[in-house]
């Protein structure tokens, strides 16, 4: 900030100017949040009579009936959102597992060895992250109808790993690319093959990146709908929570409910979000902007 | 790098040297040429080995669909014909494209999903760069706005369209309830009016509602996105620059003028060209919010929409390959016209 005698209205048009922008961001970020958490408590004929008043009462907020209704299993007449939650969460950590195994060999062998094709590998990850996943899904559909693999999780898991696999790859190869090789190199010196190399240096060494890389991968597989729509959408005992949401929003079912579902979705990310943010910021952006 | 003894098995010796050499070095020298073709040999198996199951992955679904998606475009193929159908039948017949431009909207779908992708983009980039140019400056709480302006970027689509399209809901969204204290009006149906007429101290605005929510919610979802590229840049950016600016006389504004928005230059071309082809491709936010309605149709609802609405994965296989046509030349454009060093 510049000295304040110098350019004094300017000064003071920009402290209001921050301080009004930083209560904007909270207003557009902090206050959705908080409504969809309000509203999932709440009766939904108090919300009808006035839709201002969303903050919920002690008498709701202990109910907790919203959530009863949303967990319950659907023979007991709720929308069986813990066996959706089971499907999302098996997807999403087998996707997880997979695509850092995988993406974490490819990526090394794509920093640090020297192999004929290396660059349009590379270079056809990239394009492949890029690549509008709507193009892909009409011949998966049609493949994976033909197959059988269309309402399964498996197919699903397979389908995601085609999405988290050059994402990682890139985040990973950017990452060992800054790790210096004097360790490794001596670590070959010695007699250390290269996969044990990788197992006990790069591995222990690349940790936050891991995991930065987990999380991220675990939030695009948990968060994902279109594929989940195409393959999933005639057996709804497979739904994931994000289908299965979707699902009950075309239903005649109280919005309150739907807010109380939605938290329900939105819960584990966020946790995880919050847990881990420094990592996840420090690895979506590692070697995409460079100093 | 410390030289080993002379009597040291020279492959041992050369594999530092090998780590160390970067993409496309050249031919061996002739010195070592022997030895090292075996060690290159080696190299490149284990190489192979490490790729290959990321790599057949990815092409297995990638590639492969892709080709295939081609040659299902040309043909005439229904959704209940899926049981008996063979996957090596050739047929050649343009009547899918013929039906998907031919289709009276199609000019009108185009021109909706590039105003969609470029308004999307612009006020994601621009609430982003805002958001950074907040966080850079300490205040007390900077971490938890911090965190906080990543909700909508890590929020399941599906919660943040639900949460949208309760908030403005007719009957009891909050946003409709205050709109009403506020303007004395009746119920303003968001989602699904192509206009509506706004009246603000006596003028008369016709906005089209439903259009602006899309690209509104992109803006939202995606902005945090753009917020962590440029914060990152400007983190990175030295601070002798603007010390030295100060010095001069410059004000915080011109030093932002005339400093920080040259320097992120690169990171808004990035930033530009990712957002604008995943919005440009994008299904989730526009199916989810609208399902298409009031003006808000775009290519992969419309994709969508021939595969389950009409049945016809012909014409659905035959609007993909145009979207990504459209978007292969949008790009050839962009690179043709952006300096080379500013595309990355």
């Amino acid at each position: 900030m510049s000295a304040p005698h110098r350019h004094n209205a300017e000064y003071w048009f920009l402290a209001v100017l921050k301080w009004g922008s930083i209560v904007f961001f909270v207003a557009i970020t902090a206050f959705p949040l908080l409504y969809m958490i309000s509203l999932s408590f709440k009766d939904i004929a108090e919300v009808l009579r006035d839709p201002s008043d969303f903050f919920p009462s002690f008498a709701e907020l202990s109910s907790l009936e919203t959530y009863r209704d949303v967990l319950r299993p659907a023979d007991e007449g709720g929308r069986g959102f813990l066996l959706l939650m089971r499907n999302s969460a098996a997807v999403a950590l087998a996707t997880v597992v997979i695509t850092v195994g995988a993406g974490t060999l490819a990526a090394y062998a794509a920093a640090r060895l020297r192999f004929f094709g290396k660059r349009t590998i590379n270079m056809g990850m990239v394009l492949v992250y890029l690549f509008p996943a709507i193009v892909m899904a009409i011949p998966l559909f049609v493949a994976f109808s033909a197959i059988g693999l269309r309402d399964s999780l498996v197919g699903l898991t397979i389908v995601y790993l085609a999405q988290t696999i050059p994402v990682a790859l890139y985040m990973l190869r950017s990452y060992f690319v800054t790790v210096p090789v004097e360790i490794e190199e001596s670590a070959l010196i010695d007699g250390c093959s290269r996969l044990s190399v990788i197992w006990r240096i790069v591995l222990p060494l690349a940790a936050p990146a891991l995991a930065a890389v987990s999380l991220y991968v675990f939030m695009i597989a948990w968060n994902e709908f279109l594929y989940a729509l195409l393959f999933l959408t005639q057996s709804p005992e497979l739904w994931t929570l994000s289908l299965g949401l979707q699902q009950l929003d075309n239903q005649e079912i109280p919005r309150t409910v739907l807010m109380a579902g939605a938290v329900v979705i939105s819960l584990p990310v966020i946790l995880l979000f919050f847990v881990a943010e420094r990592w996840l910021v420090e690895g979506l952006t590692a070697g995409s902007v460079k100093g | 790098m410390a030289q080993g003894p002379s009597d040291e098995r020279p492959e041992v010796r050369s594999a530092p040297e090998v780590a160390l050499v970067g993409d496309g070095a050249g031919p061996s020298t002739p010195r070592t040429a022997g030895r090292a073709r075996t060690m290159r040999q080696r190299e490149q198996r284990l190489a192979l080995g490490l790729i290959a199951p990321g790599v057949l992955i990815v092409l297995a679904l990638v590639l492969l669909p892709v080709v295939w998606n081609i040659a299902l475009s040309f043909r005439e193929l229904r959704l209940i014909e899926l049981r008996e159908f063979s996957p090596l039948t050739f047929d050649f017949s343009l009547e899918n494209y013929q039906e998907v431009i031919g289709d009276s909207d199609f000019f009108e779908l185009l021109r909706t999903t590039f105003i969609y992708a470029v308004l999307g983009t612009s006020v994601s980039i621009m609430l982003g760069l805002w958001a950074a140019m907040v966080v850079q400056a300490a205040f007390p709480g900077r971490s938890l706005v911090r965190g906080l302006i990543l909700f909508p970027y890590v929020v399941p689509v599906v919660a943040a369209a639900l949460l949208w399209r309760t908030m403005l809901n007719p009957q009891i969204g909050i946003l409709n309830a205050w709109i009403q204290s506020a303007f004395n009006t009746g119920n303003v149906d968001f989602l699904t009016s192509s206009s509506f007429d706004l009246q603000i101290f006596g003028f008369q605005l016709g906005l089209p509602a439903a259009f602006t929510m899309i690209v509104l919610f992109e803006g939202w979802r995606s902005f945090p996105f753009a917020f962590l590229f440029i914060l990152a840049r400007l983190q990175a950016l030295p601070g002798e620059l603007y010390e030295a600016a100060q010095v001069d006389g410059a004000s915080a504004v011109q030093s932002f003028i005339h400093i920080t928005l040259p320097q992120l230059r690169g990171v808004f071309a990035v930033l530009f060209l990712l957002r604008f082809i995943w919005t440009f491709n994008s299904f989730d936010e526009v199916y989810l919010l609208t399902g298409g309605a009031g003006g808000t149709q775009v290519v992969s609802v419309q994709i969508f929409e021939y595969l389950f609405g009409r049945s016809d994965i012909g014409a659905a296989s035959a609007l993909s390959i145009v979207l990504a046509i459209v978007l292969a030349v949008l790009l050839l454009l962009y690179f043709r016209f952006v300096p080379a060093e500013e595309s990355v």
